[in-house]
C-alpha cells in the first residue's frame, strides 16, 4: 500500500521579476517522509516552500497540500508548520519568546479572541519539546541564534502541524550543534508523526540524517535516498561541477578532482 | 495656571491634545516597530490636498482631509502591494502629488487664506467644539479596532509572512492599519498640522522603544510620552505664543533625545542566556 501524499506538484512553473525560478517541478512528499531539498544558491529551493506555503502562487501547475491548493487550506491552515530563514526575522521586536511561541496559535483561535489557558499549555509544550522552556519569559532580543532557531520551531509546533518545512535551519549554528538539531528534529518526527522537509545547501550534514534527499536546479532532478542521489552523480548535474563531500555517518567521502 | 484654564478653547484644545496624543502613541507603536514612518509621512501631507479641496469648495476641510488621505493611504498600499513599483517610489509620488494638487487648490480659490498656517503647523485656537467631537469619535474608533484586533496586528507587525502562513487576512490587515494610520493624521491636524503630525506618529514610540522590551508596555509608554508632549507643547504654546504643533513636537523631540541617552539597552548589552 503507498501512504498518501501529503504535497502533490504537478508541472508547477514560476516566475519571479521576469526570472524563471521554477521550471515544470513534478513532486509528491509522502506521509512521514522526512525530506532533505537540496540546490545550489538561486536554485529555487525557497521559491518552491513559499509555493507549498501557498505564498506564490505558481504561473503554471497544481499545487495539493494535504489534498487542496494550499489557499483553500481553510481550517486546515495549522496543518502546515512552517520555520522561515532566522535572518529574515526582526530579532529586536519588544516580544518575549512566549508571545511569539503563541503567535503559532493565532490562526486557531479566530479573530477577536485572546489565548485561552488552553493555548498557553500547547505553547508551554512546544517550548518544552524543543527544550526551551525555561527561557519562556525571556525577551527576544537576548536569546543567542541557536535559541532563536528554536523559538521559531517551537511557533511552528504550536500549531500543531503534520508537515513541518524548514528554510535552512541550521545556518550560523556550529556543526555539534547541527548535529543535535537534527538528532532533535527526528525525534519529534518519531512523536509527533511528522511530515519534515529541510531546506538546505548543505549536503554533507542532511544527507546524514534525512531519509531522503531531492536536489533541485530550477527542475527537480531526484527524489531518492541519500546513497542513491550521490552514487547516481545526480549532485554533479545539479551543481554543474564535482561537489565536496566529507565523508560524514553512511555518506561515501569524495575529494574533488576538478572545479568550474 | 488656572486662570489658563478658564478659557473654553484652551479646554477643547487640552482635551484634543490628550486624545490625540493617545491615539498617536498607539498608532505609532505599530508605525515604528513596522518601519512605517515614511508611509506616515506620505499619508499625512497627503492631508494638504484634502485641506485645500475643502476649502476651494467650501466645505469643512478636516471633513474632506478624511476620504481624501483614506484614498491615498490605501493607494500607496495598493501600488506597492502591486510589486511594481516600490514602497517608496510610491510613497515619494502620492507624497509630492497631493502636496502639488493642494497647491494647485489654494491657487484656485480666489484670495489667499492666512489660516492655513494653522493647518500646516498647529494652532490651540483652531479646536472647535465639532472638531472635538470628531476627534473623539474617531480617536475612540482607532482605539476600539486596535483593542479587537490587538494579537492579530501584533503578529503581523512581527511576522507578517508567518501570518499568512496561519491563515490571518494578512492583506485586509495591513489596509486596515494603513485606514487607521488616515484617520489618526485627520485627527491630530487641527492641534499639531499637517507637516507635523508625523513626528507625533513616530516620536513617542521610538522613546518608548528605548526604554522596554515588552510590547504592551512600549505601547503604555508612548502613551505616556505622548499625552506629555501634547499637553506640555499646549502650554508651551500658549505661553511663548508659538504654533502648538512645533512646541509638542519639541517636547516629544526632547523626551526622545532623555531616553535616547539614559537607554538601558544602550548601556548594557543584552545577556546573553545560556545554555
Amino acid at each position: 500500500m503507498t501512504k498518501p501524499s501529503v504535497v502533490k506538484l504537478q508541472d508547477v512553473w514560476v516566475t519571479y521579476h521576469e526570472t524563471l525560478a521554477l521550471k515544470g517541478v513534478d513532486m509528491e512528499i509522502e506521509d512521514g517522509e522526512f525530506l532533505g531539498l537540496i540546490g545550489p544558491n538561486g536554485s529555487g529551493k525557497t521559491t518552491l516552500i513559499r509555493v507549498i506555503l501557498g505564498l506564490v502562487k505558481p504561473d503554471r501547475g497544481k499545487v495539493e497540500v494535504f489534498g487542496v491548493p494550499p489557499d483553500r487550506l481553510g481550517a486546515k491552515h495549522h496543518l502546515v508548520g512552517y520555520v522561515p530563514q532566522r535572518s529574515q526575522g526582526d530579532w529586536s521586536f519588544p516580544v518575549s519568546v512566549i508571545d511569539v511561541v503563541l503567535m503559532g496559535r493565532y490562526g486557531r483561535i479566530g479573530l477577536f479572541k485572546r489565548p485561552s489557558a488552553a493555548d498557553r499549555d500547547v505553547a508551554m509544550q512546544a517550548l518544552e519539546d524543543v527544550q526551551m522552556q525555561d527561557l519562556a519569559r525571556r525577551q527576544l532580543a537576548e536569546l543567542s541564534g541557536g535559541q532563536q532557531q528554536r523559538v521559531l520551531i517551537a511557533r511552528a509546533l504550536a500549531t500543531e502541524p503534520k508537515l513541518l518545512l524548514l528554510d535552512e535551519p541550521a545556518a550560523g549554528v556550529d556543526a555539534y550543534g547541527e548535529e543535535k538539531f537534527y538528532e532533535m528534529l527526528k525525534g519529534l518526527k518519531e512523536q509527533q508523526g511528522l511530515t519534515i522537509v529541510v531546506v538546505t545547501h548543505d549536503i554533507a550534514v542532511v544527507s546524514a540524517h534525512v531519509e531522503k534527499l531531492a536536489c533541485l536546479n530550477q527542475t527537480l532532478f531526484t527524489h531518492a535516498s541519500p546513497t542513491e542521489v550521490i552514487t547516481a552523480g545526480t549532485l554533479e548535474k545539479v551543481y554543474g561541477c564535482e561537489v565536496e563531500l566529507l565523508a560524514h555517518g553512511r555518506i561515501p567521502h569524495r575529494v574533488v578532482e576538478e572545479h568550474k | 495656571m488656572s486662570d489658563v484654564l478658564s478659557y473654553p478653547f484652551m479646554q477643547r484644545a487640552l482635551v484634543a491634545a490628550v486624545l490625540v496624543g493617545v491615539v498617536c502613541s498607539v498608532i505609532g507603536t505599530y508605525v515604528v516597530l513596522r518601519k512605517m514612518a515614511f508611509i506616515g509621512a506620505g499619508i499625512s501631507h497627503s492631508a494638504f490636498g484634502g485641506v485645500a479641496l475643502g476649502y476651494l469648495v467650501g466645505l469643512d476641510p478636516i471633513g474632506i482631509a478624511i476620504p481624501f488621505c483614506l484614498a491615498t493611504a490605501m493607494a500607496i498600499g495598493w501600488v506597492s502591494r502591486k510589486g511594481r513599483v516600490s514602497e517608496d517610489t510610491a510613497i515619494g509620488i502620492a507624497f509630492s502629488s497631493t502636496m502639488a494638487l493642494g497647491a494647485l487648490f489654494i491657487g484656485l480659490k480666489e484670495g489667499y487664506n492666512v489660516d492655513l498656517f494653522g493647518y500646516l503647523f498647529g494652532s490651540i485656537l483652531a479646536v472647535s467644539e465639532s472638531d472635538l467631537w470628531l476627534i473623539l469619535g474617531l480617536g475612540l474608533g482607532v482605539i476600539v479596532v486596535v483593542a479587537l484586533l490587538f494579537k492579530e496586528l501584533l503578529f503581523v507587525s512581527f511576522d507578517e509572512e508567518m501570518a499568512a502562513v496561519s491563515g490571518l487576512p494578512v492583506q485586509t490587515l495591513y489596509f486596515l492599519l494603513l485606514g487607521l494610520m488616515a484617520l489618526t493624521v485627520v485627527i491630530s491636524i487641527k492641534i499639531v498640522g499637517i507637516i507635523l503630525v508625523e513626528a507625533l506618529l513616530v516620536i513617542p514610540a521610538a522613546a518608548a522603544f528605548q526604554l522596554t522590551r515588552n510590547f504592551v508596555r512600549m505601547m503604555m509608554l508612548s502613551v505616556l510620552i505622548g499625552v506629555v508632549s501634547g499637553v506640555g507643547g499646549l502650554f508651551l504654546s500658549y505661553w511663548w505664543d508659538l504654533p502648538s504643533g512645533a512646541t509638542i513636537v519639541l517636547t516629544a523631540a526632547a523626551i526622545f533625545f532623555v531616553c535616547f541617552v539614559f537607554s538601558p539597552k544602550r548601556r548594557r548589552r543584552p545577556a546573553l542566556a545560556k545554555n
